[in-house]
């Protein structure tokens, strides 16, 4: 079933979206609660990149003594082959004992780097950008955004999502939102099944694309990924997945200063919008949005095939 | 209810089934059917409100019952906040109003209430709705009276993809858009749409009338453009005066849509003993 959420205001104005993130996913938490993922959007900064990645499943933690060994051999193996290739760390946080978040400095290849350190066994980058800093793990809303301290965050755009699996494992890997690797500040939620996935798969790892799970949604990342990669505009990239991908889904798309929305041409799946002149949020229930908007106001349903895209 | 006219009468029963079939019929009388033994005397008069900010669902379907309980006919909910299932199952009369915006399954399995909903709806809003009147100033979702078999369902604003599908008698009326695949195999009533409609409208419909304002996206399987007579017109004028609507171009120039039959494809024989024949 899976719960989808995605708030933006308008005009450059930053709030604690942090918080109205946590509040909305929390009041979609019986959509799924098997995990829950945050891709927040801070103040993009123009030097410096920002590293979330992981070194270990959550549940690889509870099992085996040696796992413990192992995250911090993979954390320092990380941190080696970053400065191999010259990338200058500037800060480092332990979000959990598996999961990390580096400020680095990097002027040569990014995609030559991502993939150089992916290529160390166990860890997964979750994602890489200028002002997206993408947030998952098992648990509810509360218990994630506690877990990773995500109250205060502020910024102008988030996507969120609450998972109830249905087509791949309860872990991090298979957890939404999915960054469109290797591109900075793109990040995707999904609702829904798609059904034409392994041809597109096949298709999109004979064109060297990455996929880290089996999880259906990651698809739509990558799909937008190599769209943009061919020169697409985020819209004109949407609109083409309408007709390329079969299936039910609604999803949100997230880049460094956008936000868009596409819906399947059956409008299978829900999705209520609320817009007024300073803020935009989106939800598979109007109970997420009343969360932070307890007082009335006008939604609606966007229809079938629709898509739309805010800037921030 | 006056005099009963039923589905036998109407000579739809009058294929015989030779194989066993799941239906059971009986003579309906207006006792039998139309009154609920247990359902509440209540005085519309009497009125009570509650603010639902701080409920939980469950609790405020048990209020709006024990309310009904206690004779009160009129019953105000403040803040529903969309939540979902408020108002469901209430096979009473009764006067129900939402101040605010109800979630998903909104007034399901209704049979009697007199609701009004000043805020929106979400998806399969008064899905099953026997009788009664739901009234929405706002926008509906999908599903919008799914499966409904009789009352008024109205929503001045737009509504969502999917509306009456399945549906088996009553009229739905709509005072903006429609999404696609709007009165998907529609059985039998009448459905208003003043605004647009989209795709696949009133696809493989197997009887009842769509009446559109605005511009059709698309007709669906079987579903095909009749002409207007005297008497819908008037039954439009005198529908819509009832909630204070009126088509945007006149019910005169509003375009009225049935079933053409042409999948009517019904005999004698159950599926099983098709293949024994075949």
């Amino acid at each position: 079933m899976c719960g989808i959420a995605g708030l933006i205001w308008k005009g450059g104005v930053t709030s604690d979206i942090g918080s109205e993130m946590t509040q909305m996913l929390q009041a979609l938490k019986h959509r799924g609660p098997d995990s829950t993922g945050f891709a927040l959007y801070g103040k993009a900064n123009d030097d410096v990149h920002i590293l979330r990645f992981k070194v270990a499943e959550q549940e690889e933690m509870k099992t085996g003594f040696d796992i413990h060994r192992q995250v911090i051999e993979r954390k320092a193996a990380v941190d080696m082959r970053l400065e191999e290739l010259g990338a200058e760390i500037i800060k480092k946080e332990d979000a959990t004992e598996y999961a990390f978040r580096y400020e680095f400095k990097f002027a040569g290849d990014l995609k030559r780097l991502i993939d150089f350190i992916e290529d160390l066994d166990g860890v997964e980058i979750l994602s890489v950008g200028k002002g997206l800093e993408l947030i998952k793990d098992l648990g509810d809303a509360t218990v994630v955004s506690e877990q990773y301290g995500l109250k205060g965050f502020n910024g102008t755009h988030a996507i969120g999502h609450t998972r109830m699996a249905t087509e791949s494992d309860v872990d991090i890997r298979s957890a939404h939102p999915y960054w469109a690797y290797p591109f900075n500040d793109v990040s995707v939620v999904h609702n829904g099944q798609l059904t034409n996935y392994w041809t597109m798969r096949r298709d999109l790892e004979r064109r060297g694309h990455r996929f880290m799970s089996n999880c259906d949604s990651e698809l739509i990342a990558v799909y937008i990924a190599d769209r943009i990669d061919r020169g697409d505009e985020l819209e004109g990239a949407m609109r083409r997945s309408i007709d390329v991908i079969d299936g039910v889904f609604t999803y949100l798309v997230a880049t460094a200063d956008q936000l868009g929305m596409a819906k399947d041409v059956m409008g299978a799946k829900p999705m209520v919008l609320y817009e007024s002149d300073e803020f935009v949020g989106l939800a598979s229930e109007e109970v997420a949005i009343r969360s932070i908007f307890p007082r009335e106001i006008d939604t609606w349903d966007p229809y079938q095939g629709e898509v739309k895209v805010w800037a921030a | 209810m006056g005099s009963v006219t039923t589905s036998h009468d109407m000579g739809l029963h009058e294929e015989q089934l030779a194989g066993r079939t799941q239906q059971r019929f009986f003579s309906a009388t207006e006792e039998e059917n139309f009154t609920y033994p247990w359902s509440y005397e209540v005085d519309f008069d009497k009125s009570a409100e509650f603010d639902a900010a701080s409920m939980e669902i469950t609790d405020i379907n048990l209020k709006i019952r024990e309310l009904m309980k206690s004779g009160v006919g009129t019953i105000t909910v403040h803040n529903p906040r969309a939540k979902h299932s408020l108002g469901v199952g209430i096979l009473n009369r009764v006067n129900l109003n939402f101040e605010g915006s109800l979630g998903y399954f909104g007034c399901g399995v209704i049979d009697g209430p007199n609701v009004h909903i000043s805020g929106r709806v979400g998806w399969s809003c008064a899905e099953n709705m026997m009788a009664g009147k739901v009234v929405i100033e706002k926008n509906a979702g999908s599903l919008f009276g799914a499966a409904i078999r009789g009352g008024d369902l109205v929503c001045k604003g737009q509504a969502g993809a999917r509306v009456g599908i399945d549906q088996k008698g009553g009229t739905i009326i709509v005072g903006d858009s429609v999404g696609a695949f709007t009165g998907f195999m529609m059985q039998r009533g009448r459905m208003i749409i003043l605004g647009d409609a989209g795709d696949n409208l009133g696809d493989s419909m197997y009887d009842g009338t769509i009446y559109v304002g605005g511009k059709i996206a698309s007709l669906g399987v079987d579903c095909v453009e009749t002409e207007m007579t005297d008497l819908d017109k008037r039954y439009l004028e005198g529908k819509l005066s009832q909630y204070g609507m009126a088509a945007p171009n006149g019910v005169e120039n509003m375009i009225k849509l049935t079933s053409g039959k042409q999948l009517w494809n019904y005999d004698n024989l159950e599926p099983s003993e098709k293949k024994l024949v075949l």
